[in-house]
């Protein structure tokens, strides 16, 4: 029998979030080291399961199958695709740099990481699970202990609100989802939340119709989609660091991916017929998000609506159905991911030492934190799609994509690009160079080892994928291909 | 020799223990001193009842349904299981009154929980009218004294009072229904009734209307609902639990037999009638546990609409729904019992029940806090609790047979139901004490409150995430029906 990675990954925070709860909370150390052991084991179970899968043999892979209720046909089926593969890489590696960057936290780390464990197995549950009933069971599980994150480790002015913001809305959507797939599983006749079976269900195309916007839209609140987007960059603000980087690099994808594993993959019918919606909302996320961004004065909401921006980019990638832009969306996918878990890990740094966000106030933080300065340029650059880095393998074929089906919606959307290197550009400006204010001369601590393993990991990831494409971009190909016999084309 | 079916006497052994155990409380209970006396009492109480469950599970398994006693009761799976439960939420509260001023420490109160226990053990086997309303009684009687067992506790009377006038009412008008199906069907036995109703009548609704108001006022559906917090609040909080929790089930348990058995060919119209009520129930429930400042208060409207949610299975009218009520039930009570054990704990020490004594609590009992989590998450219907996976099925049940509008209403009262519990949470691990010196002062958990709570919570993950063989019980109870 085969060793069952997929299950040991999904359960391995979980344990570990277990163990943490019970070493004594005083013993601060111990429960930094367990949890960064854990992170450890779950970066390199990420990475074993990514390079194991065999790109030629495409499909689902490394399937694991165990029985849990027969009589509905709910099993714990998991199994990875070349869409999720990558995914399952991108948690673990944010899951080993959020615990390297939360080294600092003082109150009450036991509970931290414990909670924060939790939700990276809900968080690897999903991407792996190929059961749509599993599917939501480990959803929930993410979206709750945000709610603990958030409201007792987050910024103290507005994480209550945030917090509970994004709770409900995350929990709304889940649920009108929920009803679809339900519809779903009644509707093909199977008596199986098999997702592979419920592929070949064949469902009329009015079905199909009528449920997909509930599917898809439902998922797609956590994908930060417009005008469902409201919570997400309150979310990321109020958020600590770790949870911030999660929560934006993980979390979002999240929703993205089961919009289109459960939406797209699933109801192929609607996804053509509501298509065209699905565009119009990402461009307006698109173009909305980076100039929202372009006027924010707070570091962090900057990076808020640049992912909520970015997160645009994804959804435009599956809307244009075409082997290029599911591609690129499933780049972007990583690609964001990364990024953005570098630049909240950016500002966190630089918020702990200067204690202000107020882009005004701040100043020549690069002196002081020069590593810092760099990572933050080096987001920006993979941010504006420049060649050379992840962002470009990425947002390129999107736009290719886009062209292919309306052109003018590429050139409307490339205003983005614009604006994104005004916003960022802006932003390392104010922020890392110029004169430093008084007040802070002195005052800038160094930032630890730990930070700098996390940033130079982050940061080596974009520019290696940036360099060599073809260690990522066949794996999402295969999962693309898969998705485009689906919906009927080649 | 032939009358004695020794079956006959497994079909009621529940009982029989049930019974002997109540004279052995009160028989033991003058020869106890004075000090000893809550925790000898409540130690037999819960260990009878669990040895009973244990018996009962060993040598009273049903077989083949059947009705015996003359056709009183049926043997079937959905008595025994519910009975099941009656034991375990019986058991669980005694654990909880052994520490509970003025109630713990006297004989009788543990004797009016047998006795109730009995009722309800009754009332899910009944399948005679007679029968079904004695058992109602047997189990009402007794409730109404529990809830105004603090005689100087102007709350406390108030509950009983109230709870007694509004009891009193509700079933006088199910007997009046009771007596008319008699009087134009000729027959009692609810096997047999089914028949004199064969098909639509104005006279099988407004029937059906009248027993609808006597079993709607013991689960509180809407409008019957009223009641409930009163008397909630008023109770020791055991037994508002006990209250909320087995007396709740034993009405579903009717309302289960009830509608399958006797009235199946005017099923699409109950239905409706209970889709409707179902929603009221809901919602009126939800929107206000919203506006709620006492925990106590607040649970109880938690409880109208968990009531409303299991309605839901019932409503779908198959297989598949009842079982998924029966599910709702089984993970409703440990939830809901967890949820009223912690609030018994927490009142004892901090004298309140007001949600401000909730401040800070994960600072002053972590473990206490962590297990209020898992009861209201596993209530607000997150996974990897009970409530998630009894939620779904509920939806499910009701999707399968086309009514979807009831299971998006259901869903968007779980989201309304979310906040609140959230907001709970909220205090317990966000907010700090007025007085933070406070914070310092733990708060004790005596021993049976931490083995009560550990085995519901236990419970809560357990349903939650093993839901297979749970289900299959919930199954085979439901199948007897059809």
């Amino acid at each position: 029998m085969q060793f069952p990675i997929l299950s040991v990954i999904v359960f391995t925070p979980m344990v570990a979030a277990l163990l943490i709860l019970l070493i004594n909370s005083e013993r601060k150390t111990e429960i930094r080291v367990t949890a960064l052991a854990a992170a450890t084991l779950a970066l390199l179970l990420s990475l074993w399961v990514y390079f194991t899968y065999d790109k030629v043999a495409a499909g689902y892979q490394l399937i694991e199958k165990y029985n849990w209720m027969p009589m509905l046909g709910i099993s714990l089926y998991f199994g990875v695709d070349g869409i999720s593969a990558p995914l399952v890489l991108l948690t673990g590696v944010v899951m080993f740099t959020g615990v390297l960057i939360s080294w600092g936290i003082e109150d009450r780390p036991r509970e931290f990481f414990a909670f924060l464990f939790i939700l990276a197995s809900g968080v690897f549950g999903v991407f792996v699970s190929l059961d749509l009933f599993m599917l939501f069971f480990f959803y929930e599980i993410a979206v709750f202990p945000m709610y603990l994150l958030i409201a007792i480790w987050g910024w103290i002015k507005t994480r209550e609100y945030a917090a509970m913001k994004l709770t409900l809305y995350l929990f709304i959507g889940s649920v009108v989802s929920l009803v679809g797939a339900l519809a779903m599983y009644w509707q093909s006749g199977l008596r199986t939340f098999d997702m592979l079976a419920l592929e070949q269900a064949a469902f009329s195309p009015a079905f199909q119709n009528l449920w997909f916007p509930f599917v898809f839209f439902g998922f797609a609140v956590l994908g930060g989609i417009f005008p469902f987007h409201n919570w997400s960059p309150d979310g990321h603000v109020a958020a600590p660091t770790a949870v911030s980087m999660f929560h934006a690099g993980v979390l979002m994808k999240l929703g993205a991916f089961a919009a289109l594993r459960v939406g797209i993959m699933l109801l192929p019918e609607g996804a053509k017929t509501w298509g065209g919606l699905i565009m119009a909302l990402a461009l307006v996320n698109i173009v909305y998000g980076a100039f929202i961004a372009m006027v924010q004065t707070d570091f962090k909401y900057i990076i808020g609506f640049s992912s909520v921006s970015h997160m645009g980019l994804v959804m435009m990638g599956f809307s244009t159905m075409t082997k290029l832009g599911l591609t690129g969306a499933g780049m972007q996918m990583f690609s964001h991911g990364v990024m953005t878990a570098l630049f909240f890990a950016a500002v966190g740094m630089v918020y702990d030492r200067a204690h202000t966000r107020d882009i005004p106030k701040l100043g020549g933080m690069a002196k002081p934190l020069p590593l810092v300065a760099v990572a933050f340029i080096i987001g920006g650059l993979v941010s504006m799609g420049m060649p050379g880095f992840s962002g470009f393998v990425a947002e390129f074929p999107i736009f290719m994509g886009i062209w292919q089906v309306k052109p003018l919606v590429a050139i409307i959307a490339a205003i983005s690009i614009v604006v994104t290197a005004a916003y960022i550009m802006l932003a390392v400006r104010r922020v890392f160079f110029g004169s430093m204010p008084a007040e802070f001369e002195g005052h800038i601590g160094t930032i630890t080892v730990y930070d700098k393993v996390a940033l130079v990991l982050l940061c080596v990831i974009m520019i290696g994928l940036g360099l060599f494409p073809s260690v990522m971009v066949p794996w999402v190909q295969t999962g693309v291909q898969h998705i485009l016999s689906l919906l009927g084309g080649a | 020799m032939t009358a004695f079916v020794p079956s006959n006497i497994f079909a009621i052994l529940p009982e029989i223990l049930l019974l002997t155990l109540a004279l052995l409380v009160l028989i033991l209970d003058p020869f106890w001193k004075e000090a000893s006396r809550h925790l000898n009492l409540g130690w037999l109480t819960a260990g009878g009842l669990l040895l009973t469950l244990a018996v009962s599970l060993v040598l009273a398994r049903p077989s083949a349904p059947a009705l015996v006693f003359g056709g009183m009761l049926r043997y079937d799976w959905l008595g025994f299981a519910f009975k099941m439960f009656f034991l375990f939420s019986a058991a669980i509260t005694s654990l909880f009154m052994m520490d509970v001023e003025r109630l713990g420490r006297r004989a009788e109160a543990y004797m009016l929980l047998l006795a109730a226990t009995l009722g309800m053990s009754l009332m899910a086997s009944a399948a005679d009218l007679v029968m079904l309303y004695l058992a109602i009684e047997t189990t009402s009687i007794p409730l109404y004294i529990l809830a105004g067992f603090l005689t100087g506790d102007e709350k406390s009377t108030e509950s009983g009072f109230k709870y007694l006038l509004f009891g009193a009412l509700t079933s006088t008008v199910m007997l009046y229904g009771f007596s008319l199906i008699y009087g134009f069907s000729g027959k009692t036995g609810l096997y047999e009734l089914a028949a004199s109703f064969p098909t639509f009548s104005l006279l099988a609704l407004g029937v059906l209307f009248m027993v609808l108001i006597g079993l709607a006022f013991k689960v509180s559906l809407f409008p019957f609902h009223f009641w409930a917090p009163d008397v909630y609040e008023g109770a020791p909080t055991p037994v508002a639990g006990f209250l909320s929790t087995a007396s709740k089930a034993a009405g579903f348990a009717v309302i289960l037999r009830l509608f399958m058995v006797v009235f199946p060919s005017i099923s699409t119209d109950w239905s409706l009638i209970l889709a409707i009520l179902a929603t009221l129930t809901m919602t009126v429930g939800n929107l206000i546990a919203l506006a709620q400042k006492n925990i106590k208060r607040m649970l109880a409207y938690s409880s109208i609409a968990h009531a409303g949610y299991a309605m839901i299975g019932v409503v779908a009218f198959s297989q598949l729904g009842a079982a998924s009520a029966v599910f709702y039930l089984i993970a409703y009570i440990l939830t809901n019992l967890a949820a009223f054990g912690i609030v018994a704990a927490v009142g004892r020490v901090t004298g309140s029940d007001d949600l401000k004594a909730y401040y800070g609590l994960s600072r002053r009992a972590p473990t206490l806090a962590l297990m209020m989590m898992v009861a209201f998450l596993s209530l607000a219907g997150m996974p990897p609790f009970g409530g998630f996976v009894a939620k779904v099925f509920v939806f499910a049940a009701a999707v399968e047979q086309g009514w979807v509008w009831l299971a998006v209403v259901g869903v968007l009262n779980s989201i309304i139901g979310l906040y609140y519990y959230m907001i709970v949470l909220k205090y317990v691990y966000l907010y700090r004490m007025e007085n933070e010196d406070e914070e310092k002062h733990p708060i004790p958990i005596s021993r049976p409150y931490a083995i009560a709570l550990t085995i519901l919570s236990i419970g809560i993950i357990l349903v939650g995430v093993l839901f297979g063989p749970w289900f299959g019980l919930a199954s085979s109870s439901a199948a007897n029906l059809f």
